[in-house]
């Protein structure tokens, strides 16, 4: 495990990517504790006050501070993408080596209705979800979770197919041990590197597909500080005060660009040998 | 190629459909709107809904439901719009005409930069231009369209006003004024899958460049113009082709914020429109409808691939 770390530290884009991720760790943390202000008070004479002395990253359409905003706001997105894809990925890597496991027909049979699935393009699927659920936080990280269940099943089946050739499974079927036994004990812990590396890259499409939900409507709802609500709420004042927008713009992506980074770098320290 | 190969895939088409069908179905069927209250208002007497819940069939089991509905669509009728009163069909079908012009444009755009970007970041591995083709590249999946398009409305728009910022003219009117009109829009959908695609191509080019086919060719003596037109891109950009197919399933997607932003009238602004007004026949009409134009392409993607690779053979 410090060998992974210190492979992965190694290479430029997991030492960056695990430095801005620190970073935003910390903002998650004690964002609230550190802003200069109160992300929630309204100061009607400084509305759309330019980035200066007294607001840092200018102000907003109601005078809030926008660089407090944007420090509280790191744990009203971070954490639920995070969340979303932890469990999308759980619920996937479990179909998956179920049906590597199973093989033949009901392998077949599970990774075509995935297929199927996945015609619905992710965006549209989590949107669906949240119409029914009801919006907010909560129900957009469900609907997001649902949404990536397929792809982290297809990734997961292609690489517990490879695993389950080994024969450590043979030699565990041999004992006579149950399936549950085999896809739990066995498999599942072997699957697991690879499907870290796209997890890891999968937190950046959620942290974008909860603020694109969240700037939809369907996501967070006001006043919360979430990203993606800011720069759907900052929209129409973009003639007046373009910083309102471009701060958590640039949030968002910086963050993607973390959990990018993260995931090749991860990629990179797990297989040494690959140059590309 | 074989009938039979052909044949087998468009059953899972078909296939496909139908589970997006029951799955699109069984979501909105938990809707928590009444769709009888949605139809005649708060104020509506419990006679009245009564009856209206009768006339649609709500009090029929779901598997009933679901059987005339599924019936209905697949004679083209999803219903009347709770919004509108119009048939959804016919509404869902023409804004899916314009999202597909909104697509195609943005398919091509893509292709004439991210090709040419991927050859060039190939031929340059590791030097700088190759080092700031990637970085632009990372950054370019690491921004949601919602963020692309505002910065580009901003930028292009509101400051330069070079193009106008919203609204949809279609190309029969003013062909020049409906290509203005689409330029941001297609810029923004392009952005995302330039990245995905001319990384794409530069790995595959840097595959073909260290194959024993090419070291032949370079050792028998053909000129490198030769090596790289004829024996590289070709084999290069066959899985390209696999790439640009999903990347439809993300166009889609991408499609219905880029919509909502430039107020485009395409089937995914009208998704959007039928989400927040709970319309239930429209939703469903929508989605199922996009599920299907994906289930198309990629099958199309499918073919033209084992039409193209030579090296395929399907039974």
């Amino acid at each position: 495990m410090t060998d992974l770390l210190r492979r992965l530290l190694r290479t430029p884009q997991g030492a960056i990517g695990s430095a801005l991720l620190l970073l935003l760790l910390l903002l998650c943390i004690a964002g609230p504790a550190l802003a200069p202000r109160d992300p929630e008070a309204i100061d009607f004479l400084g509305r759309f006050r330019p980035p200066g002395a007294e607001n840092w990253l200018g102000a907003d359409q109601l005078g809030r501070d926008v660089l407090s905003r944007l420090m509280t706001g790191a744990r009203a997105t971070i954490p639920l993408a995070l969340l979303a894809t932890l469990l999308g990925t759980l619920a996937g890597a479990v179909i998956g080596t179920l049906s590597a496991y199973l093989g033949g027909r009901w392998d077949e049979a599970i990774m075509r209705n995935i297929d199927a699935v996945m015609a619905i393009p992710g965006l549209l699927l989590a949107l669906l979800l949240v119409s029914s659920l009801g919006k907010g936080s909560l129900n957009a990280t469900l609907a997001i979770a649902v949404a990536f269940t397929p792809g982290m099943a297809r990734v997961t089946r292609s690489v517990a197919l490879n695993v389950r050739a080994q024969d450590y499974v043979k030699a565990a079927l041999a004992r006579g041990e149950g399936s549950l036994f085999i896809v739990l004990r066995e498999m599942l812990p072997n699957v697991v590197g690879p499907v870290v590396v796209e997890t890891t890259i999968r937190v950046a499409f959620a942290v974008m597909l909860f603020a694109t939900m969240s700037f939809l409507g369907l996501g967070a709802q006001p006043p919360a500080p979430e990203w993606g609500l800011m720069v759907a709420e900052a929209r129409r004042f973009v003639h007046q005060a373009p910083w309102i927008i471009l701060a958590p713009a640039l949030a968002i992506a910086v963050t993607a660009i973390a959990f990018n980074l993260l995931g090749d770098g991860l990629r990179d320290a797990l297989n040494p040998r690959d140059e590309r | 190629m074989s009938a039979g190969w052909l044949i087998r895939r468009l059953l899972l088409v078909v296939y496909t459909v139908l589970v997006v069908s029951v799955l699109v179905f069984a979501i909105t069927q938990v809707l928590p709107a009444d769709a009888a209250v949605t139809l005649l208002g708060e104020n509506a007497t419990p006679e009245a809904l009564a009856a209206v819940r009768d006339r649609l069939g709500l009090n029929d089991p779901v598997w009933l439901q679901y059987w005339r509905w599924l019936t209905h669509a697949v004679a083209g009728d999803f219903g009347l719009s709770m919004r509108t009163g119009q048939p959804v069909a016919p509404m869902m079908l023409v804004a899916l005409s314009r999202s597909l012009l909104l697509a195609l444009l943005s398919i091509l755009l893509m292709l004439a930069i991210a090709v040419p970007l991927g050859l060039w970041a190939a031929l340059r591995q590791g030097r700088a231009a190759d080092l700031l083709t990637g970085l632009v590249s990372y950054i370019g999946v690491s921004v949601p369209e919602f963020v692309t398009a505002t910065v580009l409305l901003m930028l292009l728009a509101d400051w330069l006003q070079w193009l106008p910022a919203t609204g949809y003219v279609p190309p029969s009117e003013d062909l020049w004024d409906s290509l203005a009109h689409l330029a941001l829009p297609v810029i923004t959908v392009s952005v995302i899958m330039v990245a995905h695609v001319s990384r794409m191509v530069r790995s595959e080019t840097i595959d073909v460049l260290h194959s024993d086919y090419i070291r032949a060719a370079r050792l028998k003596g053909l000129p490198e113009r030769a090596v790289l037109l004829h024996h590289t891109l070709r084999n290069a950009l066959l899985p390209v082709i696999t790439i640009v197919a999903l990347d439809v399933g993300y166009l889609l997607g991408g499609i219905i914020v880029v919509e909502e932003i430039f107020a485009i009238p395409g089937i995914g602004r009208q998704l959007i429109v039928a989400i927040t007004a709970r319309d239930l026949p429209a939703i469903q009409a929508g989605a199922l409808i996009m599920a299907m134009t994906y289930a198309i392409v990629s099958t199309l993607a499918d073919i033209a691939y084992a039409l193209l690779d030579r090296r395929i053979r399907y039974d």
